[in-house]
């Protein structure tokens, strides 16, 4: 870890000025931005402290009926509030499903919209990468390439993004308050993260200095709490990061779906919206044929980036787990294992 | 869980008793101290940094760049590194591996060490080594089983011969009513302990002072002598607690070298701990393997020839030659049996001994392999297991010192559930419509004998103290040679000053092979049978004595005294003996080895794993929800203890099956995912339940206390038991290990 | 540049200088204030070895800049048993073997804690498992480890007085 100035913001007009510096970066939890710190993949100047910003940690229900999630509440806080678990339980079982207790316990909301890939050629800074090193090339192509992207990719980086979390927002159109120098503005969290293009080393829509200081759920998502799950498949019962991951919720109104939200994890290099999947539920009887078509659906663009193929059936076999979960209903409780398609679902509370 | 073994195992007031470990209050308040935890005044960090290219030389270190760090205080590279002794690459002996001291600018393998920053802080050293930033040639590495041309070792293992047969193997295959050949792959695994390699290294003059993880003091002892041109006995080692050692500890590592190279080099006290990526390199690893298995059986389901053949992987500059094959010269009748050994030369770490090595391997082989033939003969796989049953063992013709396979089976089956099993697989599914499915596996792990020596004595004032430079590395030593050094010297275990994890006590020889218990155990025994029979003297010969008369055949050492057998109203205590003889102490000295019996018979304990996975239908996640085991060892000094060991051999299989694999980058040689959170071993979650069953067994003839040693045994079977059962679960055969879910779709 | 910070390590209050921004709370912990049971096994957040609760919550150590955690309490393996009176959680380990090198324990211990005081997975010991699997054991104590945790919750929830690391 290269020597930095340590910056301890009060305010965050004051993080902007003080993150708008030139290799400034900022600092909650730390725990990706320490990880990469160690290995050598980023190497900030000057770290600055937000974590004594006051009110970034709070969760604040908004007159519209919305949720304002501060950019600092923890991801275990998060996914135990039992409001929130019930209004939106898809996304505390992905929270659940992610890391471990103690990086959930420290981790914030905003650090994990914004941990960086996997991928490991992008964390060994021994390895070409157009990520860390614009124009270096991508040494992931055509090397260990099992869990890289199958949507959205391009040469120049076939990297995943690893949230679960992210999954979950997306599919219930969740937005990004952001804070900068020209003021605060508020992006959908669909459009936050960047697909690599020719450019992967910019990751996201933010620009230098900019800081998130909420994570926003629209009204209309509480609506789809009783037909949500996340499921994650892993390579090992728990602590693993996706190899493919599903967000499904669905509004059913006379045994029909009134309205379907999809998205994908581990696929691509953002939190992978399924749009033309959902228009396809619509109005549907939610039953095998459908989720199938929509899994097709959800999947039409999908290519192997290396020897990952069987990603793209895998994922499609998942959305219709996922589907089909979701249109049992949610579980009363969080599942023991959330997340795991192994666990034994307890009895469906609002089927 | 039953807290005791059965009974006839069970005797005295020691032996056999679940006892809690004697070090538990230390490691459960963190008070118990790893190398790493020390700080001697004026201590400097050590940080390596490692190459990240597999094949060619180092062109350039940016020297100056770590020295103008803040904080940093010498750069060790090549050239300025202290003149050693002897050349890293000299070999003495079959224990004797290379390494990589800075001899040169060559790189043989990724994550070599290419240099040492020594600094004020860890901050700073570790920095100052990311700031040599390396430049290199490189060369073309040598990646994978097919990147060389195989070769016939000279010796596989510690000695063995590559090739063996017995039998008229292409016969046996020609007249079988059933035959199967298959080839199965089983990745390079590292040990990774979750204790890193570390040194804390202090010279003074020509003496050196070390705080070291070593699973053999007097190996390392030696090495290190023999490295730095001074005596063994200037050399003092603490290892009293081992964060995992698992073979990698075995012998010193280079890292640990280069630790005390540094300390020399800067002439004040380092400290040098390994980082998690760096363990995938320079401290050893299981080696790939490529098994390709025949077997012929007849219509009655006797198998008629059994061929192994293993390929595997050593380094381009050293040997060690996994031997997989070794389990099928023992576990299966098969009256024709051959077993040859290949390897190439990768540019790789140099592989090392692996908890159970060969064993682990070579049995996930059998065992999948015998399996596929059950199934070919229409046989239960238990069954099938049964009818080879090996009475005498196959490639030796020699009788068992004991073997309670059969035992092993039973009580496993019964408390699995097996007798339920349907035999075609993909026939049973959970509430939750996933498949489940069952598979069984032998264990098998050759009792080892190696060299050892102790001291005991018992003191006028009551004092008794029991030496021996034995190693706790989570297998209990601290508490199982205790109870027996309790037993043999007839007192209470807490009675005893009893010290081992230091160079400056009597030898304890190597804790691996699952040897420890056996060996270090039998050195104590004979130092306190020695103490005891000085005591027996001077009280039987003594008109004074209660015992007088009573004859060295005919006094019992228990609880501090001496009783007689025939009268037990008639007793002395150890003080009164000596203090009457005006004797402040006697003292023994024991030592253990292997004895001539090891000509007459075959000695393995064994075992019989039963596994039950749960697989889903579409997705492949598979989780192993059950295992039983059930293991016959010889004498089992500590119930509890020894549970936790065969648990931990379980795991160990379950991670074998279904987690463990270092991947290449097959361009570069390097290891892709050098961390813990993409080398997966089973967390919690993965393993639901366990059962161990202690089998009842008695051994006259292994060593004097009848141990055959449980440390490794657990691994082999639960492998192959494991995707025994995915196949049962699924109609799959998966030949390749890991069995991660993108194979089951 | 140097930080003085404010900590309360193990119940005492201690002001620490902290010259390097760089410090972890882990090399803090361990190479500055000399309580080495919090273990570096990984140094990344990926396995547990060095879980310490802070405020009451378990992080892992080596994922924290000491720095930014000024005003902090910590409480370590270190801090746990009062005198010679084990916390429950230690007893259970003993008890049932919950560990072999003991190299991962005092992590394990310590995140046995934070879950029993978070006070989620109840005593369902499926539950147990998921929440503890962000401690790695090599040596395979799981089985022990989950009994351990059970029975220690089970033994604080008939407490009458908190003790250390508990909820008041």
């Amino acid at each position: 870890m290269i020597p930095f100035e340590y910056i301890r913001a009060t305010d965050v007009a004051g993080a902007v000025a003080a993150g708008s510096a030139p290799g400034a970066a900022y600092l909650a939890a730390g725990t990706n931005l320490l990880d990469l710190m160690k290995g050598g993949v980023a190497r900030p100047t000057r770290l600055v402290d937000i974590t004594r910003l006051p009110g970034l940690a709070a969760v604040e229900r908004r007159d519209d009926g919305g949720l304002r999630i501060g950019a600092l509440a923890r991801n275990s806080d998060l996914a135990h509030d039992p409001a929130f678990a019930k209004a939106y339980p898809a996304v505390a079982e992905a929270l659940l499903s992610g890391a471990s207790a103690q990086l959930r316990n420290a981790a914030t909301a905003a650090g994990n919209v914004m941990q960086r890939t996997r991928c490991p050629y992008f964390t060994d800074p021994g390895s070409a990468c157009n990520k860390r090193r614009p124009g270096s090339g991508c040494e992931a192509v055509g090397g260990e390439t099992r869990l890289h992207a199958v949507l959205g990719w391009s040469e120049a980086c076939i990297a995943t993004h690893p949230s679960d979390f992210c999954v979950s927002l997306v599919a219930l159109d969740a937005g990004v308050e952001i804070a900068g120098p020209a003021g605060t503005r508020f992006v959908p969290l669909e459009s936050f993260h960047r697909l690599p293009g020719d450019a992967p080393e910019r990751e996201t829509v933010l620009e230098p200095g900019e800081l998130i200081t909420a994570l926003v759920l629209p009204p209309e998502a509480v609506a789809f709490a009783g037909h949500s799950r996340y499921l994650k498949v892993r390579d090992r019962t728990s602590y693993a990061f996706a190899v493919v991951s599903a967000a499904a919720a669905l509004r059913i109104e006379d045994g029909r779906i009134a309205e379907a939200r999809l998205a994908l994890g581990g696929v691509a290099l953002k939190p992978w919206r399924a749009k033309a999947a959902e228009g396809l539920l619509a109005g549907r009887a939610p039953d095998a044929t459908a989720f199938r078509a929509a899994a097709e659906a959800a999947l039409t663009d999908a290519r192997p980036s290396g020897d990952n193929a069987f990603k793209i059936e895998l994922a499609r076999r998942l959305v219709v787990r996922a589907l089909t979960a979701a249109a049992a209903g949610t579980p009363a409780r969080l599942p023991a294992l959330p997340g795991s398609v192994l666990a034994p679902a307890p009895e469906a509370a609002h089927a | 869980m039953p807290e005791t073994a059965p009974r006839p195992i069970r005797h005295g007031s020691n032996l056999g008793q679940p006892l809690t470990r004697r070090d538990g209050i230390l490691k459960v308040t963190g008070a118990a101290p790893y190398a790493a935890d020390h700080h001697p005044p004026g201590m400097l960090y050590a940080v390596m940094a490692v190459s990240r290219i597999a094949r060619g030389r180092v062109t350039r270190l940016d020297v100056a760049a770590a020295k103008n760090h803040p904080g940093v205080v010498a750069v060790m590279t090549p050239d300025n590194k202290p003149v050693l002794a002897q050349h890293p690459d000299e070999k003495h002996d079959g224990f004797t591996f290379r390494l990589d001291l800075l001899q040169d600018d060559r790189v043989r393998y990724a994550n070599q060490p290419v240099a040492v920053v020594i600094a004020e802080t860890l901050e700073a050293a570790t920095e100052g080594a990311a700031l040599l930033d390396p430049a290199y040639e490189v060369e073309t590495p040598a990646v994978g089983l097919d990147a060389a041309e195989p070769f016939t070792p000279a010796a596989i293992g510690v000695g063995d011969p590559a090739d063996m047969e017995t039998g008229d193997v292409a016969a046996g295959l020609a007249g079988a009513a059933h035959t199967v050949a298959a080839t199965y792959e089983t990745p390079a695994q590292y040990h990774n302990a979750m204790e890193p390699h570390a040194v804390v290294a202090t010279w003074d003059g020509d003496r050196l002072d070390l705080d070291m993880p070593s699973q053999g003091l007097a190996m390392a002892q030696g090495r290190i002598a023999g490295l730095f041109g001074i005596a063994p006995s200037d050399i003092h080692i603490r290892s009293p607690f081992l964060g995992g050692g698992f073979g990698s500890k075995g012998m010193i590592a280079g890292p640990q070298v280069l630790g005390i190279m540094a300390a020399r080099l800067v002439g004040r006290p380092v400290k040098l701990v390994m980082s998690r990526p760096q363990m995938f390199g320079p401290v050893g690893h299981r080696a790939p393997t490529r098994q390709t298995l025949r077997l012929g059986a007849g219509a009655d389901g006797a198998l008629t020839a059994l061929d192994h053949e293993t390929l595997t992987a050593t380094s381009t500059f050293d040997d060690f030659i996994e031997p997989s094959g070794g389990v099928s010269h023992t576990l299966y009748a098969a009256p024709a049996l051959a077993t040859r050994h290949r390897a190439v030369r990768l540019d790789t770490g140099t592989p090392l001994f692996m908890r159970a090595p060969g064993e682990a391997s070579g049995s996930a082989a059998l065992e999948a392999a015998i399996d596929e033939m059950a199934e070919a003969c229409g046989m239960d796989p238990l069954d099938f297991r049964l009818r080879n049953y090996a009475e005498t063992e196959p490639a030796s013709g020699k009788p068992f010192s004991s073997k309670a396979l059969r035992e092993c089976y039973a009580q496993g089956a019964a408390a699995f559930g097996w007798s339920r099993r349907p035999l075609a697989p993909r026939q049973m599914r959970d509430a939750n419509g996933l498949l489940v499915g069952w598979g069984v596996g032998t264990a098998t792990f050759p009792a080892l004998m190696f060299q050892a020596e102790a001291r005991a004595v018992v003191r006028a004032t009551g004092e008794a103290s029991v030496a021996i430079g034995a190693i706790d590395m989570g297998q209990g030593a601290w508490t199982a040679l205790a109870q027996i050094a309790a037993e043999e010297l007839g007192l209470s275990i807490d009675a005893i000053d009893f010290r081992i994890g230091s160079s400056d006590l009597p030898n304890g020889g190597i804790a691996g092979g699952s040897a420890h218990t056996a060996t270090a155990g039998t050195a104590i025994k004979g130092a306190a049978t020695e103490v005891i029979a000085q005591l027996t003297a001077l009280a039987t010969q003594d008109r004074r004595s209660p015992l007088y008369g009573a004859g060295n055949a005919g006094v019992v050492a228990r609880g501090g005294r001496l009783v007689r057998r025939d009268d037990e109203s008639r007793s002395e205590a150890f003080t009164d003996i000596l203090s009457r003889a005006g004797k402040d102490a006697v003292e023994g000295k024991g030592a253990a080895g292997p004895d001539a019996a090891r000509e007459h018979y075959a000695m393995h304990a064994h075992g019989a794993v039963f596994a039950e996975v749960t697989v889903d239908p579409d997705l492949g996640q598979i989780r192993a929800t059950r295992l039983v085991g059930a293991f016959a060892a010889g004498r089992i000094i500590n119930p509890r203890l020894v549970r936790s060991q065969y648990y931990g051999g379980m795991i160990w299989g379950v991670s074998f099956a279904l987690h463990e694999q270092a991947v290449m980058d097959p361009r570069t040689g390097r290891p892709m995912n050098a961390n813990l959170a993409e080398y997966h071993v089973p967390v919690n979650a993965d393993v639901p339940s366990l059962e161990a069953i202690l089998v009842e067994e008695e051994d006259p003839h292994v060593n004097p206390l009848g141990i055959k040693g449980v440390g490794e045994i657990g691994v082999t079977g639960s492998a192959g038991a494991i995707v025994n059962a995915i196949w049962h679960a699924t109609g799959m055969r998966v030949r390749t290990l890991p069995v991660t879910l993108d194979k089951l779709l | 540049m140097s930080f003085d910070i404010v900590l309360t390590v193990n119940g005492t209050r201690r002001t620490i200088p902290i010259p390097d921004p760089r410090v972890t709370l882990l090399d803090l912990l361990r190479e500055g204030l000399h309580l080495t049971g919090a273990k570096k096994g990984c140094d990344r957040g990926q396995c547990g070895a060095c879980t310490v609760l802070v405020d009451g919550r378990r992080i892992n150590s080596c994922l924290a800049l000491a720095v930014s955690l000024d005003g902090s309490e910590i409480l370590t393996i270190e801090g746990l048993a009062e005198g010679d009176r084990l916390h429950p959680v230690q007893e259970a380990f003993i008890a049932h073997d919950g560990f072999q090198c003991g190299f991962c324990t005092p992590g394990q211990i310590m995140s046995a804690v934070g879950l029993i005081r978070e006070a989620q997975a109840g005593d369902d010991p499926e539950r147990v498992r998921e929440a503890m699997s962000g401690n790695l054991c090599r040596c395979g104590a799981y089985a022990g480890i989950t009994e351990a945790v059970l029975e220690a919750q089970n033994a604080l929830s008939q407490h009458e007085t908190p003790r250390r690391g508990e909820a008041a």
